[in-house]
């Protein structure tokens, strides 16, 4: 699902919200069907955010930092690599995080996140930084989500590439969500890693 | 994952870092030796004034890199909004907590070695009762870790923390600067009967400290 909308109307609080890491301070809402008000950490496993910011440590390496995302998750030893795999970024495994290239982070983030298997991925601007193989890999990863049981949301601005990847969309302004017309499924274009 | 592993897993991720980094190395050692050598320049002139203060200014000296130490912790949790990797982890509070004391714990320990061998060196000390002034650095050292690690978190999310953390933690760890400087004095006066007593109390702050962690931990780290 593709959240729209302009500046400031709430899209990336609203993705903190749906993660547990805002307090639900009026109304109601629920994640994973799980009341938000209550449950809030207790859904967190199921879900992973990739935001403006990666999580993660800058002294550790890229396989360090994807260890412990996934440690931390309860996964099974090797998924991390698996994710890096994935991701593209077995290259620089050894790489800490910190000497990494904007869009190096932005796929480190991406990696922490599907290594936790979640059921529901939240992508804020997700392609921002990328580089054309890293929207590509992006593009998989989404693509592949449903085969993973999972959900995913994105936030972008940049509405004709994100439009690609989702079936349905909604507009927030001044934190009200619009829904549009569900649309068809956009043909995804064949995406190879 | 139970407890303890999650504490391992938390405690492993923060010493590779403090390893990596080296700002413990670097920076925080330096630091506690060039104060434990200003106040030995300081109070010189009397020589038999060092060896009688020396377990009150190895403990100042602990104590203000412990603020560092605490500081480097939750600082690297904040690059990156690191932080809410953490909350999103599903690791659970109370074992984040165990494991970042027990790392800021293990950099203490390090330390007081080194700075109890420069205030040997250069304070004139005799060491007697080891046992002792083991178990009482352990039992000290524990509980600084506890409360700076509280406090840490209490502050993690302000901009104003560097300032806080001494703030708030000093008069918190006032109980265990005054038994750890009685018990080593106890120690070094070939009276370990006396120190004892001390030691116990250090170990009874160490407890309750580690409880209210393990229980508030969690909550402050979602709340601030």
């Amino acid at each position: 699902m593709l959240l729209a909308g302009p500046n400031g109307a709430g899209k990336t609080t609203l993705l903190r919200l749906c993660a547990g890491l805002l307090p639900l301070r009026a109304g109601t809402g629920e994640v994973l069907g799980v009341d938000l008000a209550t449950g809030r950490k207790r859904i967190r496993r199921a879900i992973a955010l990739v935001g403006h910011e990666t999580f993660c440590y800058d002294d550790l390496t890229v396989l360090e930092n994807v260890r412990f995302a996934a440690r931390a998750a309860g996964c099974e030893p090797g998924v991390g690599e698996a994710a890096l795999e994935r991701v593209g970024l077995k290259r620089v495994a050894n790489v800490a995080h910190g000497r990494l290239s904007q869009g190096q982070r932005r796929r480190l983030a991406l990696a922490n996140a599907i290594a936790r298997a979640p059921r529901l991925l939240l992508l804020d601007e997700p392609h921002a930084g990328l580089d054309e193989e890293g929207r590509a890999v992006l593009e998989a990863v989404v693509a592949e989500a449903p085969q993973h049981d999972c959900t995913v949301m994105i936030a972008s601005h940049e509405l004709e590439l994100a439009r690609r990847l989702v079936t349905r969309e909604v507009e927030i302004i001044a934190g009200q969500v619009h829904p549009l017309p569900a649309a068809a499924p956009a043909p995804r274009p064949e995406v190879r890693v | 994952m139970s407890f303890l592993r999650e504490a391992a897993l938390v405690a492993g991720k923060d010493l590779r870092i403090e390893r990596r980094s080296r700002v413990a190395l670097q920076q925080i050692v330096p630091f506690a030796a060039i104060v434990v050598l200003l106040l030995a320049f300081a109070l010189d002139s009397d020589s038999t004034m060092l060896p009688r203060a020396a377990p009150g200014l190895f403990w100042a000296a602990i104590f203000l890199a412990t603020v560092l130490a605490v500081g480097r912790s939750f600082g690297v949790e904040e690059a990156n909004r690191a932080r809410d990797g953490l909350r999103m982890s599903g690791l659970d509070g109370g074992s984040i907590f165990v494991g970042k004391a027990v790392a800021v714990a293990v950099e203490l320990f390090l330390l007081e070695v080194v700075v109890g061998i420069a205030v040997v060196v250069l304070y004139d000390v005799t060491v007697r009762g080891v046992l002792v002034l083991v178990c009482a650095a352990f039992a000290a050292t524990i509980a600084l870790a506890a409360t700076g690690t509280v406090y840490g978190v209490l502050a993690g999310g302000l901009r104003a923390r560097e300032t806080l953390v001494p703030l708030l933690v000093l008069p918190a760890v006032m109980p265990v600067m005054l038994g750890a400087t009685r018990a080593f004095q106890a120690a070094l006066d070939n009276a370990p009967g006396d120190a004892w007593p001390w030691v116990q109390l250090l170990a009874v702050f160490a407890v309750l400290v580690c409880a209210a962690g393990v229980v508030a931990f969690g909550p402050l780290l979602e709340e601030t």
